[in-house]
């Protein structure tokens, strides 16, 4: 276990937290290299089987970030977003994934500390969690159930 | 009864409808939907506790549509999923009549859709009694209980998608599932796939499922999945205070926001 090293997949729009990342790049600020950044075009492009296919994949935490509300490019995308997520949490929780597992934030352009922060405490609290065995399990298990019908 | 069959009748003859979508009951005692279009079939209409399919299914169906004017035997799941197929504009107030059919089982005069959302108004609009039961169990589990319940559950699943069809509120020509480019739900029945499938189902319906149940009933394997989709309608009403099929007007809530909508989770 002491071995373990987190897989975080970041799912962040281009406007804000892509340029707040950069920033903590141009900032020299040094943070996790466990995360994988995807680059969006809005935070309400971010579908919620995106988050799904991460953790079937192999995630075993997510970051979630985009604009602060009212700083959308897009005027409202995450104001969108907000709902959704907000919905998709409930869902999440009601069915017993693990929402420690991911965490949804808000970071600007202008944030680079805070995104440095966002991806440590992250990465911080999936090492504390270890890997997401009961996911993994499950979806292995498809595997074998696939093998067997055939 | 009498006053459903003659309001039926007298619909059909003076030709305000073309078609009353009701219930009649089939050869071996089942009730089955009826789509009658001569006023002397109206006789064959039933009303009782066989009946408890929600009709609005089929006013999105094209081969009804291309029957005409529509009558409709609603019970309140029925009104609200024609409200909530009005108000994404799939279905036209103008060509439906409602017969609203009480719980006492009697006939409703439902003249208008101002006169159904009154009625709907006053109606109670949370969860049917024994689902909310059923909800308040699951969730006293600790997450992990869940997430082996619905492991359990889902893991039964056979990909026939009747949860889907009997859905008034699922009317896409085009469902993801039918998308294979990319292909987001395996086709194939195993347990992850089939819990990807049943969380989407849930989040197109978030906001918009009316709580009639009819997705857990129809199940052939007995998955209780109108759970997932019921704990959704009682989270919109708790965070957005909105109950679907309320309004002619009410605007989706997925697709609509606050600038205030209250949360706790992002950082």
């Amino acid at each position: 276990m002491s071995d373990f090293e987190p897989k975080v997949v970041a799912f962040v729009c281009n406007w804000c937290t892509y340029a707040g990342a950069d920033l903590t790049g141009t900032s020299r600020i040094k943070y996790a290299s466990n995360v994988k950044i995807i680059r969006f075009p809005c935070t309400g492009r971010i579908d919620f089987m995106l988050l799904l296919k991460a953790f079937a994949n192999g995630a075993d935490g997510i970051i979630v970030s985009g604009c602060h509300p009212n700083d959308c490019h897009y005027t409202s995308g995450n104001f969108h977003a907000k709902r959704r997520w907000i919905m998709f949490k409930e869902l999440m929780d009601f069915m017993g994934i693990d929402m420690n597992r991911i965490t949804f934030s808000w970071v600007s352009a202008a944030e680079g500390a805070k995104w440095a922060d966002v991806v440590n405490t992250t990465v911080a609290r999936i090492r504390d969690l270890g890997p997401y065995v009961s996911y993994k399990e499950l979806v292995n298990k498809s595997v074998e159930e696939e093998v067997k019908n055939e | 009864m009498n006053n459903l069959i003659n309001r039926a009748k007298e619909l059909l003859e003076n030709k305000t409808v073309q078609v009353v979508i009701g219930y009649e009951a089939g050869p071996t005692g089942v009730a089955r939907p009826a789509f009658i279009t001569d006023p002397a079939r109206a006789e064959n209409l039933i009303f009782d506790e066989r009946c408890v399919q929600n009709l609005a299914v089929y006013l999105t169906k094209t081969e009804v549509k291309k029957m005409g004017k529509m009558a409709i035997m609603a019970t309140l799941p029925v009104m609200r999923s024609i409200m909530m197929l009005i108000s994404e504009q799939q279905v036209f107030a103008e060509n439906i009549v409602v017969l609203g059919i009480s719980p006492e089982r009697s006939l409703l005069d439902i003249a208008d859709i101002q006169v159904m959302q009154r009625y709907i108004e006053k109606s109670d609009l949370g969860n049917p009694v024994k689902d909310k039961e059923l909800l308040a169990g699951l969730n006293k589990l600790n997450p992990k209980e869940r997430f082996e319940y619905w492991q359990k559950e889902l893991s039964k699943c056979i990909k026939c998608y009747a949860c889907r069809q009997a859905c008034p509120m699922c009317y896409c020509t085009r469902c993801t599932v039918e998308v294979n480019q990319p292909q987001w739900i395996p086709v194939q029945s195993n347990t992850h796939g089939n819990m990807e499938w049943h969380i989407l189902r849930a989040m197109h319906l978030a906001g918009r499922c009316i709580s009639c149940g009819e997705c857990g009933r129809v199940c052939p394997v007995g998955i209780p999945c109108h759970l997932l989709t019921m704990q959704l309608a009682d989270q919109v009403h708790n965070y957005f205070n909105v109950y679907a099929g309320t309004s002619d007007k009410m605007s989706s809530v997925l697709s609509t926001f606050e600038p205030n909508d209250k949360e706790s989770f992002i950082i």
